[in-house]
C-alpha cells in the first residue's frame, strides 16, 4: 500500500521508501519508518494532499506520496 | 556600527524566527546581500546589559543544513566558513515547542558544528494547550545548552534571552549528538586533515555540499571529489543514515524529558478552518474574493495618495522654478532629479497596500493554503500556486507584484513568475489603450449590444493573461535549475496576524524599493530627460532665434506659441533624433518618427506616451489635453501618402506593441533588485521587445 492510495481520514504507518533522494527530504520533515500518518485532506483539485505526521500538517504531491510504502 | 559579538538566528520556517529578530533589533536593522543568492541578508543590532553591542544575523529558515534550494546553502556557508563576514560567535536556534521533534533535527546538526549555541524555545503556549509537557530543565541538561522559553508573539522573555546571550560561554559546551565519524569512516578524518577543517561534522557536510560552496577553492573541491571516490561515499545514503541516527538520538532525549498526550481530542480549530478555506467550491470562491479585494485595493485605494504625491511634486516643481535662478543646473535639479524622485515615490502607496495584504496572508498561514489549492493548475505552466498573487497584482502594477514574488520559495518558479508578471496588463497601459481605442475603433455596437470599443479593451486584457501563461510555459522548458521541484511543505496552523510585523514588512519593502530600485529609476529618468530636452546646440539655437523673431510672437497667441516651440524643440532634441534614426526599423510596424520619440520617452513609464504625443502635436497644457491630443492625432496626415497616420492597422499595431513591450524602467529596476543581477532584467527586456516587435509586425501587415 502506498500513501497516495489512502483516502482522507485513513491512516497508516510508514514502512519504507521507493526513492532514496526523496526519502532524505521526507525523513528530514519527520516522515520516518515506523511513524504513523493520517491523511487529512486532498486539495480541491485532487492533488496535492495534506497529511498529519509527527504532530503537524504536511502537504505533498501525490507522486511524492507514492514513494512512501505503508506497512 | 560594528558589533562586539555576532549572533546568528537559525531555525525552521514558521517558528517565529523573524518575529524574534524584529523584537531583538527593532527598526535598527538593515538589508544587505548574501553573494550569489536572492535571499536578503538581514542584520540588526541589539544592546546587551553588559554594554556590548550584539550584531544579530537572521539566516534563511531551513529544516536542515542540507539545502533544498540555493538560498538555503547560505545557512551552512555562513556557519562553516570562519572567514565569512557573518560567521557567528553564537547561534540562537529558534525552535517551535509544539513541533519539537522536527525542530530538534536542525538543532542537532547545528550543535555538531561546535559553535556556541542557545535554544530559544518558542510557542510553549501552543505545546501546552496540545497537552505536551516539556521538562525544560532536564532537556537543557541532556543537550548541554541553555534553553530560554520565549513567546515571540507576545514579546515575552526577550530580556531573559538577551541575558542568556550575555552569559553564553565562548566555547561550544553542548554535548555530542550522534557518532558523526561512523557515517563516513576514514573519509571524514581525511577531509579534516587535507582541507584543514577541525570539526568532523563540518568535514562530512563538505563531502555532501562541496560543489555548491563558494568558500572552497576549485582544487579543494576536486580533492574532496577524489576522496569521495576513494572511500566510495554515497551522499544520499549517508544523509539518510544521518537523519535516522539523529531522530533516534532525539527520540531518546524526548522520551526522558517530554510527555506527549497520546490521543488528540476532537478536531483542531485549524482543521475546521481548513474545511472551509480549502473547500472544493467555497475555497476557490473565498480565494478569488480575496484576490479581487487586493486588486481593488491597489487599484482604487492607492489612487488618492498617488495623486497627492504627484500634486505635491508638481507644486514643488512650480515653486522651485519660481524661486531658483534659471539655468541648466536648475533644470537638471527640477525637471531631471525631482521628476525622477516623484516617479519613485509615487509607487509607495501601491507597494504598502499590496504588502499589507501579503504579510497578513503569510502571517495567518493562508498563503500556504493558496499554494496547496493552486499547485495542480499552476505547475502545469511552470508557475507556483503562489504566482497567482503577483499575476493578479500585475493588473494594477508590476512593480509591487514583482516584489511579492518573494514569497515563492522555489527559485525557478519565482524567476518565471517575475519574468511574466510585466506582461499582465497594468494600469499604466490603460491611458494608451483608451486613447488609441477611441481613435481607431468605431464606437458602434455589434449585434446591437456589444460595444466594439469595450470588446477591444477586453481583448487586450485577455491577450495579456494568455501571453503571460504561454510565456511561462515556454520558460518552464527553457530555464534549467539545480533546485529540485519538491513540493513537500509544512502547512502551519492558522494564527492571528501580528500587526507590528505587518507594519515592519511594509516599512522594509518600501525602503528596499526607494533605496535600491529608486537609484536606478532616478538615473534612467535623468538620462531620458536629457535626451528629450537637449539636442545639438546649433539646431536648438536656431529654434530659439526663430521663435524670438517678432513676427512669430505676434502671429500666434501665447499658448499656441509655447506649444509650437516645445514641439519643435522636442523634434530637434536627441530623443527626436533617435526617433528619426529608428524610423526605418519601426516603419514595418506602421510607426513614424513621432511615435518613435514617444516609444523612447515612454520607457520611463508607459503613460508618458500620451504626454509626449501631446507635446509633439503641440497641444496646449490644459484640462482637455486628452481630447485635443486625440483630435490632433486623428487629423495627422502622412506627408508621403497623404492619408491619415493613425489608421486602424497602426492603432492596433501600436496597442499590441505596448501590450508586450517592457516599456517601464521601474519594473526593470525592481527585477534587478529582486534577482540581484542585470542578467534577468536584460533577458526580460530582450524577449519582451522581440515579442512586441514581431506581434506588431504581424498585426500591422495582417490589417493593412
Amino acid at each position: 500500500m502506498r500513501l497516495s492510495q489512502l483516502q482522507p481520514g485513513q491512516s497508516g504507518v510508514i514502512k519504507e521508501f521507493t526513492d532514496l533522494e526523496m526519502s532524505v527530504k521526507l525523513m528530514e520533515m519527520g516522515c520516518l519508518p515506523g511513524e504513523p500518518i493520517v491523511v487529512e485532506r486532498f486539495a480541491p483539485l485532487g492533488d496535492p494532499m495534506a497529511i498529519r505526521v509527527s504532530g503537524y500538517q504536511l502537504s505533498l504531491r501525490k507522486n511524492e506520496a507514492s514513494t512512501i510504502i505503508l506497512q | 556600527m560594528i558589533g562586539d559579538l555576532k549572533v546568528a538566528l537559525v531555525g525552521n520556517p514558521n517558528t517565529g524566527k523573524s518575529t524574534l529578530f524584529n523584537l531583538l533589533t527593532g527598526l535598527n536593522q538593515k538589508v544587505g546581500n548574501f553573494p550569489g543568492v536572492t535571499v536578503d541578508k538581514k542584520t540588526g543590532y541589539c544592546k546587551l546589559s553588559d554594554g556590548r553591542n550584539a550584531e544579530i544575523i537572521d539566516l534563511p529558515g531551513t529544516y536542515s543544513l542540507y539545502p533544498k534550494s540555493k538560498d538555503e546553502t547560505v545557512v551552512f556557508e555562513v556557519l562553516a566558513d570562519y572567514n565569512n563576514s557573518s560567521h557567528p560567535d553564537l547561534i540562537i536556534v529558534v525552535a517551535d515547542a509544539s513541533n519539537l521533534k522536527r525542530n530538534l533535527l536542525l538543532y542537532t546538526q547545528v550543535a555538531d558544528l561546535k559553535i556556541p549555541v542557545i535554544i530559544a524555545l518558542n510557542m510553549m503556549d501552543l505545546a501546552n494547550s496540545a497537552g505536551t509537557e516539556i521538562n525544560v530543565q532536564q532537556l537543557s541538561e541532556r543537550l548541554g545548552v541553555q534553553i530560554v522559553c520565549i513567546c515571540a508573539r507576545k514579546g515575552e522573555n526577550i530580556e531573559v534571552l538577551k541575558q542568556a546571550v550575555v552569559h553564553a560561554p565562548g566555547i561550544a559546551l553542548q554535548t555530542d549528538t550522534i557518532e558523526v565519524e561512523s557515517l563516513a569512516p576514514g573519509l571524514i578524518t581525511k577531509i579534516q586533515d587535507e582541507i584543514l577543517v577541525d570539526k568532523p561534522y563540518t568535514a562530512l557536510q563538505l563531502a555532501h555540499q562541496h560543489e555548491n560552496l563558494g568558500f572552497l577553492t576549485p582544487q579543494q573541491s576536486n580533492r574532496i571529489e577524489e576522496l569521495e571516490k576513494e572511500y566510495s561515499f554515497h551522499s544520499s545514503k549517508a544523509q539518510a543514515a544521518e537523519t535516522i541516527a539523529r531522530y533516534n538520538f532525539i527520540n531518546d532525549v524526548l522520551f526522558d524529558t517530554v510527555k506527549f498526550k497520546l490521543e488528540a481530542e476532537g478536531e483542531s480549530l485549524s482543521n475546521r478552518i481548513d474545511k472551509v478555506l480549502t473547500h472544493k467550491v467555497g475555497g476557490f470562491a473565498i480565494f478569488f474574493a480575496i484576490l479581487f479585494m487586493i486588486f481593488q485595493a491597489i487599484f482604487a485605494w492607492s489612487e488618492y495618495p498617488m495623486t497627492l504625491i504627484e500634486n505635491l511634486f508638481s507644486w514643488l516643481t512650480a515653486t522651485a522654478h519660481q524661486y531658483l535662478p534659471e539655468g541648466a543646473l536648475t533644470n537638471l535639479l527640477i525637471d531631471g532629479i525631482l521628476s525622477g524622485l516623484s516617479g519613485v515615490l509615487v509607487f509607495i502607496p501601491q507597494i504598502a497596500i499590496l504588502f499589507a495584504f501579503i504579510s497578513i496572508l503569510e502571517d495567518t498561514g493562508y498563503m500556504s493554503r493558496v499554494t496547496f489549492m493552486m499547485d495542480k493548475i499552476m505547475r502545469k505552466v511552470g508557475l507556483n500556486g503562489k504566482s497567482v498573487v503577483p499575476l493578479i497584482g500585475g493588473l494594477a502594477c508590476a512593480v509591487p507584484s514583482v516584489m511579492s514574488a518573494r514569497t515563492i520559495e522555489n527559485w525557478k518558479d519565482r524567476i518565471i513568475t517575475i519574468m511574466v508578471t510585466p506582461l499582465v496588463s497594468c494600469s499604466a497601459r490603460l491611458p494608451i489603450y483608451t486613447l488609441l481605442i477611441s481613435l481607431v475603433v468605431p464606437d458602434t455596437k455589434a449585434l446591437g449590444f456589444i460595444n466594439m470599443q469595450g470588446m477591444a479593451l477586453m481583448g487586450l486584457y485577455v491577450l495579456s493573461m494568455v501571453s503571460a501563461i504561454l510565456v511561462a510555459w515556454v520558460m518552464k522548458l527553457l530555464i534549467r535549475s539545480r533546485d529540485k521541484g519538491y513540493f513537500i511543505m509544512e502547512l502551519p496552523i492558522y494564527r492571528m496576524p501580528r500587526w507590528s510585523n505587518v507594519g515592519l514588512t511594509i516599512y522594509e519593502k518600501v525602503k528596499a524599493f526607494v533605496f535600491e530600485a529608486g537609484k536606478v529609476i532616478v538615473a534612467i529618468s535623468i538620462v531620458l530627460w536629457v535626451l528629450a530636452s537637449y539636442g545639438p546646440s546649433s539646431s536648438q539655437k536656431a529654434i530659439d532665434e526663430k521663435y524670438n523673431a517678432p513676427q512669430f510672437s505676434q502671429q500666434y497667441s501665447r499658448d499656441d506659441f509655447e506649444a509650437l516651440k516645445a514641439s519643435e524643440k522636442l523634434e530637434n532634441s536627441y530623443a527626436g533624433l533617435v526617433g528619426k534614426v529608428i524610423e526605418p526599423a519601426i516603419k514595418p510596424l506602421g510607426f513614424d518618427w513621432k511615435i518613435g520619440i514617444s516609444l523612447i520617452t515612454s520607457f520611463a513609464a508607459r503613460e508618458v506616451f500620451v504626454g509626449t504625443m501631446a507635446t509633439i502635436y503641440s497641444v496646449h497644457n490644459d484640462e482637455a489635453a486628452e481630447d485635443s491630443v486625440r483630435e490632433k492625432m486623428r487629423q495627422a496626415v502622412n506627408p508621403e501618402t497623404g492619408k491619415p497616420v493613425f489608421t486602424f492597422a497602426v492603432g492596433m499595431s501600436l496597442m499590441i506593441f505596448y501590450a508586450f513591450a517592457m516599456q517601464c524602467m521601474s519594473t526593470l529596476a525592481i527585477v534587478y533588485r529582486e534577482t540581484k543581477s542585470w542578467k534577468w532584467p536584460a533577458i526580460q527586456l530582450g524577449y519582451m521587445t522581440a515579442l512586441a516587435y514581431l506581434s506588431s509586425l504581424l498585426v500591422y501587415n495582417l490589417l493593412n
